[in-house]
C-alpha cells in the first residue's frame, strides 16, 4: 500500500476564489492510501515546497499529488522537488484543477466537486505508481536551420559563433529572404541590402556553416538531440565547384520570358538565373521549366558559352541525410493573394500593386531601376494612395483575422521616402489605426505626416475603379469628416497582409510540430517559452511564429540560437522513462504496433519463450527506449494488450476513470 | 435534360423577350425548361428580417414543387434568382424559418432545403458547359464587344450566392467568348443601377446607371447585357443613353440560330 | 411607441448583426453608392444601436435611400453587415401603420410604360408592410 500524500494549491485567487481548497483537503483525506493532506497558498513557492519536503520524511511518503496549474506549467518543479527529498520523481502526479476546474468555472459548489473528483483520479492513479528511471541519450553537436532569410541566417551565425556546425537548407537559389527583396528599411531608413549584404557573406564565409540553397527537407525522424533529416538538393544543372559566377550564360540565355520571382513577376527573367546581383552563392541555376533545351533538347547556348566548363544538364537531384541534435525552423512569410480583394481592381490595372511590389519599383536593382514610374504606361505618378489593412484584421473568411504588425511602418515608411525624392507627388494613406509600438516608430510615422505632409485619412476604401483615361478613381471614406471621398491616383498601393510561408504546413507535419488556425508554428508557453515548439528540440525564428518586423526577427533569431545552443553544449539528454513495454508471455507478433509506431521504435525479435512451462521460439515485439516517445499508439492498437505504457499503464487509466466515476 | 422553370412576374408581361430567347436557346442546347405550375412572385427583394416568414412562403412553395419533380430549378431574373436562393438556404440551415415556414405550409413532407437553384448563366457555366456552348454556336458574334452588367443580385452576399468572384466576376465574359464576341471588363460592372429606389429617386438612379453606362462605354464596350428586367429598365431609362442594352439570352439565341424562332413563339 | 432600448433590442434581433463586432473602419460608407443622400452613414448604423439612439434611425432619410445592393454586406471585415441594421430600422417603420414612404395613390403618376412589375413589387415590398 502507498503512503500518499495530497498538497492542494490556492494559486493566490486562481484556485481559491472558485474551489473550497479546505473542502478537497478533506475529501482528499478519505482516499485510500492517502495518509496526509494540506493546502498551501502558493505551492510552487520555496515554501510551499518545503512543505512537500517535510512530509515526505516526517510521514515517509511513496507518492505526492499535487492539485494546482496545468502539469505543462510545474510538474517539473514538484517532481524536483520531491527527488530532492529522496523520493522517486516519478512518484508525482498533478490534478490540474486551475485550467481544468477553476479558471472555466464560475459556480463554486460545482468547481469544488470537480476539484475533488480530479483529485481523486489522481490519488488512484499514485496507488498504481512504480518508480521509473530516467535513461540518457546523446546530442549531435550539429543544427540545422531550415530557411535562410534574415532570421535564419542571424540564427545560423549565433549558433556557429558559439562554436557549433551549423547547415542552412534554404528553398530559393540564394539565401537573404524577403529581406534582400526590401530596399530601405525602417526607423532608420538604412538600405536593406547594406546592412544584409555583409551577414549573408559571413554566414556562407563562416567556417561553421554549410549552406544548401536550392534545397528542401524531405524528411525528418528522431527526436530531440538526435535528429536524421533527408534533405533534397534539387538539380542546379550548374556544377557549383565549377562556376565562377560570370554570368555570361544569364546573359546569353535565349529563353527570356521567365517571370521574376525575385522582382515579384513584374519582370522577367532568363532561364538560367541567378536572382539578385547579390546572391549567396553566385552560381546560377537552369529553370527546367523555361529552358528551351530541357523542353525541346535544342539550344545548350549556356553550356558553349560558359568557360569553366560548368554547365551540367545531367545533373539529378540528390539527396543528403545528416543528424541534428537542434532543429531551428525560419521559414518566413509571404503576402496573401488577392484575388478575394478585386474590389481593389489589383487584377485588373498594372498600376494597383502591392508593397512589396513597390518596395521592387523602388529599389535600383528593380524592374524599373528605381524610378517610381506606373507599370502600365511608364509615366510617372502624381497622385499615389495608400490602402492599409488588405487583407488583415478580417474576421470575415476572406482575410486573415490577425494584425500584420509591419504595414502601418512600411507605409509611412514608403511614403517618405516618396514625398523626399519627388515632392510634387501628392501621398494619401487610407488607414483603420495607425499602430506603431516600438522604438523611435511613432515619431518616425508622425514624421511623415509632419515633415513630410503625407495625408493620412482615417477611413477605408471601398472600391478602386481604372477609368477610360488611365486613372485610378478611388472611392473611400473619411470618417473624422464624415465624407465619402472620391479622388483620383496615378497609383494605388496596398499594405497587404503577411502570411507564413505556405511550405512551413508540410515542414510542420515532418517534424510534428504544432501550427495554429492561421499556419503560425506554436510557442510551447506564448510568454515565457516564446521561441521554442511544443516539440522538444524544435526552435522558432522569426515570422514563422507570429508577424514580425526586423529588429523583432533578429531578437528571435538570437534567442533561438541560445535555446539551440543551450541544447547543443549538453553532452546527453535525460530520456523520458515513460516509454512503451511489451509483455512477451502475451504478444503474439503481429506486427500491428510496429505499424503504427511512428518513430520506428518497435522492432521485432524471434526469442526463446518460457510460457508457464511450455519452452517455444516466439516472434516478439522489442521497444528501443530511446526512440520511444510513449505516445500510446502501440497500447492502444495492441490486440492482445501486451504493449503498455510505463507510468500510464491500461490499469493506472483505467483506476483514474473508475475513480472518477465512482 | 429537364429543369424546374421559375420565370416571375416581369418574364410574363414587360420582359417577354429575356423569357423566350431562353427558352428557344435551350431546345437549342438540348434541355428544358418546364415551368412550374402556380408559381407565385417572389416579391422582388429578400426579406431581410430574420423573423419574416410569410414573404418569404412563395419562394418555398416554387422550390417544393421542384423537389416534388426531381429537378432542378432554374431562375432567370435575377431578383428572383436572389430572392429563391436566399430562402432555399434559409430552409436548409436556419432551423426557426425552417420550422415556421413549413408549419405555415403543411406539407405532405417538409421542406428543408434540398433543391437546387440554377441561374440560367450556371446551367450554361456548370451543366452545358461553356465549351460545348461554343461548339453549338451557328453564328458566332465575331467583333461585338460586350459590356457584362453583373449588377448586385447576382453577385451578393456571395457566400450565399456562391455565383461568382463578387469583386472580379467572369462568368458573363466567359459567355460572352463562347458566343464568339469580345467580353469588355470594366469597373461598375457589379456596382448597383439604382435597383428599385429608381420608383422615386430619379436623380440618384441616374446618376449610378449613367456611372455603369459610361464606364462600359468609356472602356469600349458597344452594348451592355444583363440577366435582370429591372437593371434593364434603369439603364435604359436612366443611363446615359451612349451604348444599348440587351438581355443576355437575345444574344445567346442569336449566336445559337433561334433568335426568329424565339420572336415569333 | 416601445422604449429605444426594446427597440435597440428589436433592430439587433431581427438583423442578426452584432454591433459589437464593429472595428470602425468604414468600408460600409466607403463602399455605399448612396452616401451622399444619406443622413446618417452606413457606418454610424452600428453607434446609434450601440448607443440605443433608435428614434434618429427611424426619423433618418437614409432608411428610404439604401438600394440593398449589399455591397457593405459584402466587404464588411468584421461581419457586421451594416446593411441589415439599415433593413431592420425600416422594418421597425413600415411594421408601425401609417408610416410609410411609398402610398398606392400616388403610384399612377410614377408609372411609366416600360417600368417592369418587378419594380413597383420591390418597392412595395421595402418601404410598406
Amino acid at each position: 500500500m502507498q503512503r500518499i500524500g495530497v498538497f492542494v494549491c490556492h494559486c493566490g485567487s486562481n484556485i481559491a476564489a472558485t474551489v473550497d481548497v479546505k473542502k478537497v483537503v478533506e475529501m482528499a483525506r478519505l482516499e485510500p492510501g492517502v495518509v496526509h493532506a494540506e493546502d498551501y497558498q502558493y505551492m510552487c513557492s520555496e515554501v510551499g515546497q518545503a512543505k512537500i519536503a517535510a512530509a515526505i520524511h516526517e510521514k515517509h511518503l511513496t507518492g505526492v499529488v499535487v492539485c494546482s496549474c496545468s502539469p505543462r506549467m510545474h510538474e517539473a518543479t514538484f517532481r524536483k522537488a520531491a527527488e530532492k527529498a529522496g523520493l522517486n520523481p516519478y512518484m508525482v502526479e498533478i490534478a490540474n484543477i486551475r485550467e481544468h476546474c477553476s479558471w472555466i468555472h464560475k459556480n463554486i459548489e460545482e468547481a469544488t466537486e470537480k476539484a475533488v473528483i480530479l483529485a481523486r483520479a489522481a490519488i488512484a492513479k499514485v496507488n498504481l505508481n512504480a518508480p521509473l528511471k530516467a535513461g540518457e541519450s546523446r546530442v549531435t553537436k550539429r543544427a540545422l536551420v531550415i530557411g535562410g532569410g534574415i532570421a535564419g541566417i542571424q540564427t545560423a551565425l549565433d549558433i556557429a559563433d558559439a562554436g557549433y556546425e551549423v547547415d542552412i537548407v534554404e528553398k530559393t537559389p540564394s539565401i537573404g529572404g524577403r529581406m534582400s527583396q526590401l530596399d530601405k528599411t525602417f526607423p532608420t531608413l538604412d538600405c536593406s541590402a547594406c546592412i544584409l549584404t555583409p551577414k549573408m557573406v559571413e554566414a556562407s564565409a563562416h567556417e561553421k556553416i554549410n549552406i544548401y540553397t536550392y534545397s528542401e527537407v524531405e524528411k525528418v525522424t528522431g527526436f530531440v538531440g538526435d535528429f536524421t533529416v533527408d534533405i533534397r538538393k534539387k538539380a542546379r544543372s550548374v556544377d557549383m565547384t565549377k562556376c565562377t559566377g560570370c554570368g555570361v550564360c544569364q546573359e546569353k540565355c535565349p529563353s527570356k520570358k521567365a517571370p521574376s520571382e525575385f522582382n515579384r513577376g513584374l519582370n522577367n527573367r532568363s532561364a538560367i538565373y541567378t536572382p539578385f546581383a547579390q546572391a549567396i552563392p553566385n552560381v546560377p541555376v537552369i529553370d527546367r521549366e523555361h529552358c528551351i533545351k530541357f523542353k525541346t533538347g535544342k539550344c545548350g547556348l549556356c553550356e558553349k558559352v560558359c568557360q569553366a566548363g560548368a554547365i551540367d544538364y545531367t545533373q539529378k537531384d540528390e539527396i543528403i541525410t545528416e543528424k541534428y541534435g537542434a532543429i531551428v525552423v525560419a521559414t518566413g512569410f509571404d503576402t496573401i493573394k488577392l484575388d478575394k480583394y478585386d474590389e481593389y481592381a489589383y487584377s485588373q490595372s498594372k498600376d494597383v500593386i502591392t508593397s512589396l511590389e513597390l518596395e521592387r519599383i523602388m529599389n535600383a536593382a528593380g524592374p524599373t531601376k528605381g524610378h517610381l514610374e506606373r507599370l502600365s504606361d511608364g509615366k510617372p505618378p502624381k497622385n499615389m494612395v495608400f490602402i492599409q489593412c488588405v487583407g488583415s484584421r478580417c474576421s470575415d473568411n476572406r482575410g486573415k483575422s490577425y494584425c500584420s504588425k509591419i504595414c502601418c511602418m512600411y507605409t509611412a515608411k514608403h511614403a517618405m521616402l516618396i514625398r523626399d525624392k519627388y515632392p510634387d507627388v501628392n501621398v494619401t494613406v487610407f488607414y483603420i489605426d495607425v499602430r506603431t509600438p516600438g522604438k523611435n516608430f511613432d515619431e518616425f510615422y508622425r514624421r511623415a505626416v509632419e515633415d513630410y505632409g503625407v495625408n493620412y485619412i482615417k477611413g477605408q476604401v471601398g472600391k478602386v475603379a481604372p477609368q477610360p483615361n488611365g486613372q485610378l478613381l478611388v472611392q473611400g471614406v473619411d470618417l473624422i469628416d464624415n465624407k465619402q471621398i472620391l479622388m483620383e491616383a496615378d497609383m494605388v498601393v496596398l499594405a497587404t497582409a503577411i502570411e507564413p510561408d505556405p511550405s512551413v504546413r508540410k515542414i510542420a507535419t515532418m517534424l510534428t510540430a504544432s501550427i495554429d488556425t492561421n499556419n503560425f508554428l506554436t510557442e510551447a508557453h506564448a510568454k515565457l517559452r516564446p521561441v521554442e515548439s511544443p516539440t522538444a528540440g524544435v526552435f522558432l525564428s522569426g515570422v514563422c511564429q507570429g508577424p514580425k518586423d526586423i529588429p523583432e526577427t533578429v531578437a528571435q533569431a538570437g534567442a533561438a540560437a541560445v535555446k539551440a545552443i543551450g541544447l547543443l553544449a549538453k553532452d546527453k539528454l535525460m530520456t523520458n522513462p515513460c516509454t512503451a513495454k511489451s509483455d512477451e508471455l502475451l504478444c503474439n507478433g503481429c506486427s500491428q504496433c510496429a505499424n503504427v509506431c511512428p518513430y520506428g521504435a518497435i522492432s521485432y525479435e524471434t526469442k526463446l519463450i518460457n510460457d508457464h512451462g511450455i519452452r517455444e521460439e516466439r516472434r516478439v515485439a522489442v521497444v528501443n527506449n530511446a526512440l520511444c516517445q510513449g505516445c500510446g499508439a502501440c497500447t492502444v492498437t495492441c490486440p492482445s494488450g501486451a504493449m503498455d505504457l510505463q507510468g500510464f499503464s491500461n490499469r493506472q487509466i483505467l483506476a483514474e476513470v473508475d475513480a472518477i466515476c465512482r | 435534360m429537364k429543369y424546374s422553370y421559375y420565370p416571375g412576374c416581369t418574364l410574363k408581361t414587360k420582359a417577354k423577350d429575356l423569357d423566350a430567347y431562353a427558352r428557344a436557346s435551350a431546345r437549342a442546347l438540348g434541355f428544358e425548361l418546364e415551368e412550374i405550375e402556380n408559381w407565385q412572385c417572389c416579391g422582388g427583394v429578400y426579406p431581410l428580417g430574420s423573423d419574416e416568414i410569410a414573404t418569404k412562403l412563395s419562394s418555398v412553395r416554387a422550390l417544393n414543387e421542384a423537389k416534388e419533380k426531381g429537378q432542378d430549378l432554374v431562375t432567370l431574373c435575377s431578383a428572383c434568382h436572389h430572392v429563391i436562393k436566399r430562402v432555399n438556404d434559409d430552409m436548409k440551415n436556419v432551423e426557426d424559418i425552417r420550422t415556421r415556414a413549413n408549419n405555415y405550409m403543411q406539407l405532405d413532407e417538409p421542406y428543408a432545403g434540398e433543391t437546387t437553384v440554377l441561374h440560367f448563366l450556371e446551367v450554361l457555366r456548370d451543366r452545358v458547359g461553356f465549351d460545348e456552348l461554343k461548339k453549338k454556336v451557328v453564328n458566332p458574334l465575331t467583333g461585338r464587344k460586350i459590356g457584362a452588367y453583373y449588377g448586385c443580385l447576382l453577385l451578393r452576399p456571395s457566400g450565399l450566392l456562391e455565383f461568382d468572384n463578387p469583386e472580379n466576376p467572369t462568368i458573363i465574359e466567359d459567355f460572352i467568348r463562347a458566343i464568339g464576341a469580345t467580353p469588355v471588363v470594366y469597373p461598375y460592372r457589379n456596382e448597383c443601377c439604382g435597383g428599385y429606389i429608381s420608383l422615386k429617386e430619379k436623380d440618384m438612379t441616374k446618376r449610378m446607371s449613367t456611372t455603369v453606362m459610361d464606364s462600359a462605354a468609356g472602356l469600349g464596350a458597344e452594348m451592355l447585357i444583363t440577366a435582370c428586367p429591372l437593371c434593364m429598365y434603369n439603364l435604359k431609362k436612366s443611363g446615359s443613353g451612349k451604348i444599348p442594352v440587351y438581355y443576355f439570352t437575345e444574344l445567346l439565341a442569336e449566336a445559337l440560330g433561334v433568335k426568329e424562332e424565339a420572336a415569333k413563339a | 411607441m416601445k422604449s429605444e432600448k426594446k427597440q435597440a433590442e428589436m433592430i439587433r434581433e431581427i438583423s442578426g448583426v452584432n454591433p459589437y463586432k464593429c472595428m470602425k473602419c468604414g468600408k460600409c460608407s466607403a463602399s455605399c453608392p448612396s452616401f451622399n443622400e444619406m443622413d446618417i452613414k452606413p457606418h454610424q448604423f452600428v453607434s446609434y444601436v450601440l448607443h440605443e439612439d433608435i428614434e434618429s434611425l427611424v426619423k433618418s432619410e437614409s432608411l428610404w435611400k439604401c438600394l440593398s445592393c449589399f455591397a457593405c454586406v459584402e466587404r464588411c471585415p468584421r461581419d457586421v453587415k451594416p446593411g441589415k441594421l439599415i433593413d431592420a430600422a425600416r422594418q421597425l417603420v413600415v411594421r408601425q401603420r401609417g408610416e410609410t414612404y411609398l402610398s398606392p395613390d400616388e403610384v399612377p403618376e410614377l408609372l411609366d410604360p416600360e417600368l417592369p412589375q418587378q419594380l413597383l413589387v420591390s418597392a412595395f415590398r421595402r418601404y410598406r408592410r
